[in-house]
């Protein structure tokens, strides 16, 4: 009965409004988190805003999918939220549209009233020192992705063969996911969404033993409680970090205090030092945590030319006095750490699109509250008329899928704000009808919400004959083919 | 009395079941919730019943708690004992944000206890509560997750706040540029 009159109301609201004037076509790029909250608070704030998703890939939520590791199940029902947005009568999702190629952004720009922006970010910062391009050094979004049955890394193949040792450079939440997935004993990863050609080579894996080095110590450490509860939970896995490394100085002290992540972050690590594995087990493994130390060249191999065999790292000491803001610097004392495979997650990368301004040393688009600005001097009358940021685009690659709502919640703000001022209107741009004519005369086919769902019951099908939620569709063909059907 | 009270459980059974079925993911972390929901109600229609025989009290089923949004504008509604305070919100169309449904894996719900008299009557966070807390924007000596709390008898006339994102973003933003 509430929906009844739910629907009726919308239904008068979208009838008188459509009488008034012309809808207003809202289009945003890319369907994580962003993408989504930005759709659902236009919609809310917007009765009169029909919004468009569009996609390169051929299924919706983004690193809902391919980022949010398979053993952490509840931070992904998120996507009931989500998929609710998609199916709102003025919401249309379009996957299998690329951006750049399939449709360009100035076309876009004049097709919609509004675009926004919230393709986040798809590409890796790098180190820039010798080696980084020997084989065995991933960046760790290409690992993720490979177990998350990204159809881009489907055939990754990393080594976890050869050697029992593997380095991770890095140690926030995303560091801590990969670890945690080389280590977890994988009849545990059995029954998540794992891609099935990741558990099969972790199942066949000899690493047992991970390094996950930091430029700080653990009073900086950059991942969260919760990640760090989980490894303190595996089973069968020793924890090691160096007791001098766990003496605070000062600076530290003061950093916590101001910092309460921080500080219950620095009571895991104590609390994992100091405890030790009670009875001996067939399979043990270890995590080790490095701090201190920074990356200062990749080692080659002398049996296998072109691949990597270790790390030289480089201690370092805190400089400076601005408590959150000490940094690491080389003190010239070196050590090797010897291993088979280099995961680096130093951080993810926005790529920018033709006809964007782009700030490259932040890595983000220059904006004012998600509002694009013409270029990076911060001038904030140089406005992209129309043109919004959201999410990793907007502020950089930080920060968990509930600060996409509140960045959303800002550029949203923003619209409705230039939509008072009179600064943007609704108009008789060719919005959707025009968006699927242009895809269509360049034989782009698009994917719409209703040939992910065929994807989505597949893959529960799939899973449920492996006692699994649900077995990724790992490759571009085979996704396809599913959505055809 | 007694007849419909049976009716009414039965009512809110079928309901959280329909529930259930439409809107959790086939996976079992949001589970355990509904189950301790039916325990709770369970025992309290039970205990209740009695009670009010033998006493003749008038046993307090429901209790009185206050949303303030950001916008300052207050919604008063009733809570039946047991139930989570983001449930409670959700049926009253408050706009609560609830993105792992309940499973406290996220930190959308967050909400403020706006008296620390209240706030006291709550039990304490469990570890897995104060990790999702962490990441919670605007986080105060008071907050807590919307779908941790449960209504009790105590709590009644608790007045909760729903922290404003914006304000929050902009401020936290700031904080972590400078």
């Amino acid at each position: 009965m509430k929906m009844a009159i739910f629907q009726a109301r919308t239904w008068f609201a979208r009838t008188f409004s459509t009488v008034a004037s012309h809808p207003l076509r809202v289009c945003v790029v890319g369907s994580g988190p962003a993408g989504f909250y930005t759709a659902e608070k236009m919609l809310k704030a917007h009765q009169e805003a029909q919004v468009d998703i569009i996609d390169r890939l051929p299924t919706p939520f983004g690193l809902v999918r391919s980022g949010v590791a398979p053993d952490h199940p509840e931070t992904k029902i998120v996507v009931n939220q989500f998929t609710r947005v998609a199916q709102h009568e003025c919401c249309t999702f379009f996957g299998n549209v690329t951006l750049g190629s399939s449709v360009t952004l100035p076309e876009l720009r004049e097709l919609y009233d509004v675009v926004v922006l919230a393709y986040g970010a798809e590409s890796d910062r790098v180190l820039g020192i010798p080696g980084e391009d020997l084989s065995g050094v991933y960046a760790a979004r290409e690992f993720v992705w490979w177990y998350n049955g990204h159809p881009n890394c489907r055939y990754l193949n990393p080594d976890l063969k050869s050697s029992d040792t593997a380095v991770i450079l890095g140690q926030g939440n995303v560091a801590l996911d990969v670890a945690r997935i080389l280590l977890r004993p994988t009849t545990e990863l059995a029954t998540t969404d794992i891609a099935s050609h990741a558990l099969a080579a972790l199942e066949d894996s000899a690493i047992r033993k991970v390094y996950l080095v930091g430029r700080r110590g653990p009073a900086q450490a950059a991942c969260t409680a919760k990640e760090l509860r989980e490894i303190n939970g595996i089973k069968d896995l020793h924890v090691h970090i160096k007791e001098a490394d766990l003496l605070t100085t000062p600076e530290d002290e003061e950093e916590m205090r101001n910092n309460r992540i921080r500080k219950r972050v620095y009571e895991l690590l104590s609390k994992a030092a100091t405890t030790r594995a009670s009875h001996p087990c067939s399979d043990p493994r270890e995590l080790h945590f490095v701090f201190f130390r920074k990356p200062d060249k990749f080692l080659e191999s002398n049996e296998r030319s072109g691949h990597v065999s270790g790390v030289r790292l480089e201690k370092t000491k805190l400089i400076g006095d601005r408590p959150g803001e000490r940094m690491a610097t080389g003190t010239g004392q070196f050590e090797d750490l010897g291993c088979g495979i280099v995961l680096k997650s130093i951080g993810y990368k926005s790529v920018p699109v033709d006809g964007l301004p782009f700030d490259h040393r932040k890595g983000v688009v220059p904006n004012v509250r998600g509002r694009v600005l013409s270029d990076t001097s911060g001038d904030p009358m140089l406005l992209e008329k129309g043109l919004y940021v959201c999410g990793w685009l907007k502020r950089g690659p930080t920060g968990i899928i509930a600060t996409n709502l509140y960045c959303a919640e800002e550029t949203v703000a923003s619209i409705s704000e230039d939509l008072k001022q009179g600064i943007l209107a609704s108009s008789s741009s060719a919005g959707r009808e025009g968006l699927l004519q242009l895809l269509d005369s360049r034989n782009v086919r698009v994917i719409p919400f209703g040939e992910w769902e065929k994807i989505d019951s597949e893959e529960r099908r799939l899973g449920s004959l492996r006692n699994k939620p649900r077995e990724k569709l790992a490759t571009w063909e085979e996704l396809q083919k599913v959505a055809r059907e | 009395m007694f007849i419909s009270r049976v009716s009414r459980f039965g009512t809110q059974m079928v309901k959280r079941l329909t529930k259930g079925t439409l809107t959790s993911a086939p996976k079992t972390g949001n589970l355990p919730k509904v189950y301790n929901y039916f325990f709770h109600s369970l025992k309290h229609q039970t205990f209740s019943t009695t009670t009010a025989h033998e006493e003749g009290d008038k046993e307090v089923e429901e209790i009185s708690v206050t949303f303030v949004d950001k916008d300052e504008m207050e919604t008063h509604i009733k809570v039946p004992i047991g139930m989570s305070m983001l449930e409670a919100a959700h049926e009253h169309d408050i706009e609560l944000e609830g993105a792992c449904e309940g499973s406290c894996a996220c930190s959308t719900c967050h909400v403020i206890v706006r008296d620390m008299e209240y706030y006291n009557k709550l039990e304490d966070p469990t570890d897995e509560e104060n990790d999702m807390l962490d990441l919670a924007f605007g986080l105060t000596e008071t907050s807590r997750l919307g779908c941790q709390m449960t209504a009790k008898p105590e709590l009644d006339g608790i007045c909760l706040e729903l922290p404003s994102a914006t304000r929050n973003f902009a401020v936290d933003r700031y904080a972590k540029a400078t």
